[in-house]
């Protein structure tokens, strides 16, 4: 029998399939340069969230400081991470976790008062 | 599988002789990634807690040196990039660049860890330490919790620079030194969260 069935993969068969498997892994990531780019744009939004710290506390500041986070959280997760390249299994298993912690975290945070209105 | 065959990017995750068509590992570092988002939560909960509710003593506040820590926190992003592109030389067959990419990372994590190890101590010698208040005893496991996740990661990328010079890890294994990069970078976004909520936030 000639043919290749999942039983009769052999080890070098299986090799093969993890380099073809590595390489286009590869293409479907971001290039080394792309990965540069959101390095300094990460920077970038870094330096900028130090600025506002040094601008007078408010609800804006504290406001736009959040959003600065969440934009770094969700560029590294998508890029370096390749969450946005990946399956959406393992989207879904992190973005699973991630938002059973928030809203956990955030009604225990109400229980012990620490929202005030 | 209809579900993951279905996704055109994914393309290459079918290449896995497992029942989703994935590789079983690399869904095991996910689901240990998604129950860390638990564990830092709760960490980070606690200090919002306890963050104006010290009673004696210096509060973590009153201490920080934002500009020092914003150099930690860019060096502790610069390693993303740098186990990034560790990533991709592995998934290209380049052995040299791979080992010179993962020593950078360790070495950036080193440089975030002395850091943080001279933070502590400057704290400590100003009378912060972990029994002071309980802002302080929040702040010192929140970011000590951190910072052993940091060393571990730096133990992880030099054992696999170890594995790398000893031929045991050939272009097939890339998916190895993949998921060690997924636990370094998510302990990089960790660090985003803390330098923001606990450093940055008034």
């Amino acid at each position: 029998m000639s043919d290749h069935t999942t039983e009769e993969i052999t080890p070098e068969d299986d090799t093969e399939l993890a380099v073809e498997a590595a390489l286009e892994s590869r293409q479907h990531h971001p290039s080394d340069l792309t990965y540069v780019g959101i390095a300094i744009i990460l920077a970038v939004f870094t330096a900028i969230e130090v600025g506002i710290y040094y601008l007078h506390p408010s609800t804006w500041t504290a406001l736009s400081l959040l959003f600065f986070m969440m934009l770094k959280f969700g560029v590294v997760v998508a890029y370096f991470m390749h969450l946005r390249f990946d399956s959406p299994i393992f989207r879904r298993l992190f973005i699973g976790g991630l938002t059973l912690a928030v809203v956990v975290y955030t009604l225990v945070l109400f229980m012990f008062g620490f929202y005030h209105f | 599988m209809a579900d993951v065959a279905a996704h055109p990017a994914q393309a290459h995750d079918t290449h896995h002789q497992t029942a989703t068509g994935l590789s079983n590992e690399k869904i095991a570092m996910w689901a240990f990634l998604g129950s860390e988002c638990m564990l830092f939560g709760a960490l980070i909960a606690t200090f919002l807690l306890y963050k104006h509710r010290a009673v004696a003593g210096p509060t973590p506040h009153s201490l920080y040196d934002i500009p020092f820590t914003s150099v930690s926190s860019f060096v502790l992003l610069m390693s993303s990039l740098s186990m990034a592109l560790g990533v991709a030389a592995i998934q290209r067959g380049d052995h040299r660049r791979l080992r010179v990419w993962l020593c950078t990372t360790a070495l950036l994590g080193a440089v975030f860890i002395g850091g943080q190890i001279y933070e502590f101590t400057t704290f400590i010698r100003r009378g912060m330490t972990i029994k002071t208040n309980v802002t302080s005893g929040a702040f010192y496991v929140l970011t000590g919790f951190h910072g052993v996740h940091v060393t571990l990661g730096i133990i992880m990328l030099l054992t696999l620079v170890n594995f790398s010079i000893r031929g045991k890890i050939p272009q097939a294994k890339a998916e190895v030194v993949e998921i060690a990069g997924l636990y370094w970078h998510f302990v990089d976004i960790v660090w985003i969260i803390i330098f923001t909520v606990v450093y940055l936030i008034p």
